[in-house]
């Protein structure tokens, strides 16, 4: 039984890394009131991003790039939604498709369409001493590539950011009362920016991690909606850090059953493996309804 | 204050109904300043990629508009999934919905037009109308999945209808591998329809087919049934305010939206089908090159008016198809398009956000926010 559970923990991990990475920034953006469908895009950017950074020097690079490439596409946002006051999703969806066309086109342009993976240097598991030999989850949990553990740091990090400290409550009231957080002296707009960016840095990690520390490699359309995944998680969590974390494990765990079914040796048709991420989307959002609510200014311009 | 929104939407609607010169010409001057926009952005673009931007562009004209062989059977015949999933877009967007799932209810729409169509094989025109009001149907239905969603649970439109588009895909992707794969099992398609549910070419204008005069009066259909019945004064009046619809309108706010939500999903998988029985003649993977985005850049050129969708729909066919030629001819990824649509959407919002900076009231103000009843 150990050698199907084993795996499908570290699947689980391994998939809800990215996902919790995304889900955190976008908890951000949401607690200020704003809710960014670009998510998908400062995603495929970050990816690709971290391609490029890579390529040029190494992980480290790599992942530097994805957060620039996150911030870029999350400055774009916040120039049309924060400054122009435009609809926060036809803003979010146009980006998305943008940042399609643009990563695929640079990625021909920059390496050709014969699409041969190229060799980059990822980031290899780096087993932590002690906790990962803990039986069954200990490779699973600590034997991670590091920007897992970094996303688990993330967790206790966002929690006390958002709800132990003055800029935390400033998010928070903005979220729910614009008018009244500016009134207090709070600055509103200078907030929102910052959490978009960060929203955008963690979006495009996320990214980076995908090619990084999982996939190796480059693909158009890799973040196969994992930025709509990732929205729908916060929605999950009840906009909480640590019930964004359970629900982003939930997903990994949910995708993480395919490894182990074609472990246990059952033929069931792929496709219906890659559709459960989506349906348990749609599934978990029916579950969360009316038991959720959310940031009382979300969606709305100021 | 509810009062006052009620009044600009009445005003606004009014509006629409009186007949104006600028009406007629507006859009093609819309369409001219857009094309001319395109054609800049594009040459931008090509230069800084570093591609032979002279024979891209030859291309791209060549391709699109240079002959009457690449505008009918190029151009026109890619404008016609995008005339009716740009109306899908706009009517839903009209009516406050964010219905990003066109693409889903294409797919399922051509799905269930292709069994349909290879189930009853019937002649003289009713297998076309049963294979069409197949798409149809489906296409509403699956629509109509998001709308109860959102009306029942306020489950955000446009994450759930985002989900149903992956799940049409995933489906269409083990339909014709699975149940209605063609019967030497080597192709992932299903068999081709029989000529007699095919739809007939127009003479003298090369593959276009009969779908172009179907989406035409739809289109018209829809911009008439918007701007002069009640249903479509209902649905614009949810879409500019809900709660004054409401109150004021004694509309009932819920049952608008869903109706909106399942047409538009209606139009989109006819637009489907449409294209099972006029271009492709059968089902695969592939079948839509993402008609159901472009659909949303087709919308907002048009303003989301059903008429001028005729045009933007257009603009956009001829894009799509000199995108083919540049690709085969100069190399140039046929990825470009998507970045050349988004620009145009931020465009298109970005200038009507300046227009109404400080006193725009966005469509849907909290997104979560669930309707009274």
């Amino acid at each position: 039984m150990t050698d199907v559970v084993e795996p499908f923990l570290a699947a689980t991990v391994r998939t809800a890394t990215p996902l919790l990475l995304a889900a955190l920034g976008e908890l951000l953006v949401e607690r200020a009131g704003m809710i960014n469908i670009g998510l998908e895009g400062a995603i495929l950017v970050g990816a690709f991003s971290s391609l490029v950074g890579a390529t040029a020097g190494g992980v480290a690079t790599g992942f530097a790039g994805a957060v620039l490439g996150g911030v870029l596409v999350a400055a774009l946002f916040a120039l049309f939604v924060i400054w122009l006051k435009a609809d926060q999703i036809i803003t979010g969806t146009a980006l998305t498709i943008f940042c399609l066309g643009a990563t695929g086109t640079l990625y021909h342009t920059l390496y050709g369409s014969s699409g041969a993976a190229l060799a980059i240097p990822t980031s290899i598991p780096a087993p932590i001493p002690l906790v990962s030999t803990i039986p069954v989850i200990g490779t699973a949990l600590f034997a991670q590539p590091p920007i897992t553990y970094f996303a688990y740091l993330l967790i206790p990090a966002v929690t006390w950011w958002v709800y132990g400290t003055h800029a935390g409550l400033a998010l928070r009231a903005i979220g729910e009362q614009p008018e009244a957080a500016q009134v207090a002296g709070i600055r509103v707009q200078r907030t929102r920016l910052l959490a978009v960016l960060a929203g955008g840095a963690l979006g495009g990690v996320a990214g980076g991690t995908l090619v990084l520390a999982q996939a190796g490699t480059f693909a158009e359309g890799m973040s196969a909606g994992r930025g709509f995944i990732a929205i729908a998680i916060v929605v999950l969590g009840r906009w909480r850090p640590v019930g964004v974390a359970l629900a982003a494990f939930v997903f990994g765990a949910a995708s993480a059953l395919q490894f182990a079914f074609q472990a246990m040796g059952w033929h069931v048709p792929y496709q219906l493996f890659l559709v459960i991420p989506y349906l348990l989307t749609l599934a978990g959002l029916v579950g969360a309804a009316g038991r959720a609510r959310a940031p009382a200014a979300l969606g709305k311009a100021f | 204050m509810e009062r006052m929104r009620w009044t600009r939407v009445y005003v606004r609607c009014q509006h629409h109904v009186s007949p104006d010169i600028m009406k007629i010409l507006r859009p093609t001057l819309l369409s001219l300043a857009g094309a001319i926009a395109l054609v800049a952005i594009t040459l931008a673009l090509l230069v800084t990629g570093g591609y032979p931007a002279k024979t891209a562009l030859l291309a791209l004209w060549n391709g699109s508009v240079g002959s009457w062989y690449a505008l009918t059977s190029a151009t026109m015949v890619r404008a016609i999934p995008l005339m009716l999933t740009g109306c899908a877009v706009a009517v839903a967007f009209r009516s406050g919905v964010f219905n990003i799932g066109a693409e889903g209810q294409f797919l399922v729409g051509a799905t269930a037009t292709t069994a349909a169509a290879l189930a009853f094989p019937l002649e003289g025109g009713l297998g076309v109308v049963i294979a069409l009001t197949a798409g149809a149907v489906a296409g509403g239905t699956w629509a109509g999945i998001a709308a109860l969603l959102r009306v029942q649970f306020g489950v955000l439109e446009v994450i759930s209808t985002i989900m149903l588009n992956f799940i049409a895909l995933h489906a269409v992707s083990f339909l014709v591998r699975g149940p209605l794969q063609e019967p030497t099992h080597v192709y992932p398609q299903t068999s081709t329809i029989a000529a007699s549910i095919q739809l007939t070419r127009i003479p003298g204008a090369g593959r276009l087919h009969l779908g172009i005069l179907i989406a035409l009066v739809l289109l018209a259909s829809s911009g008439w049934i918007l701007r002069h019945t009640a249903a479509g004064f209902r649905l614009l009046a949810v879409g500019e305010s809900p709660a004054a619809a409401e109150s004021a309108g004694q509309i009932n706010v819920r049952r608008t939206m869903q109706r909106a939500f399942i047409a538009s999903g209606a139009l989109a998988g006819l637009a489907g089908g449409i294209e099972v029985l006029g271009v492709t003649y059968a089902l695969y993977e592939n079948i839509s090159p993402g008609y159901g985005f472009t659909a949303i850049a087709v919308a907002l050129l048009a303003g989301l008016d059903p008429w001028r969708v005729i045009f933007s729909a257009a603009l956009f066919g001829a894009l799509e198809a000199g995108a083919g030629a540049m690709q085969r001819d100069a190399n140039v990824p046929s990825a470009l398009v998507s970045v050349i649509e988004a620009l145009l959407i931020l465009a298109v919002i970005g200038a009507r956000a300046l227009q109404w900076r400080g006193r725009y009231v966005p469509m849907e103000p909290n997104p979560y926010a669930r309707e009274s009843t």
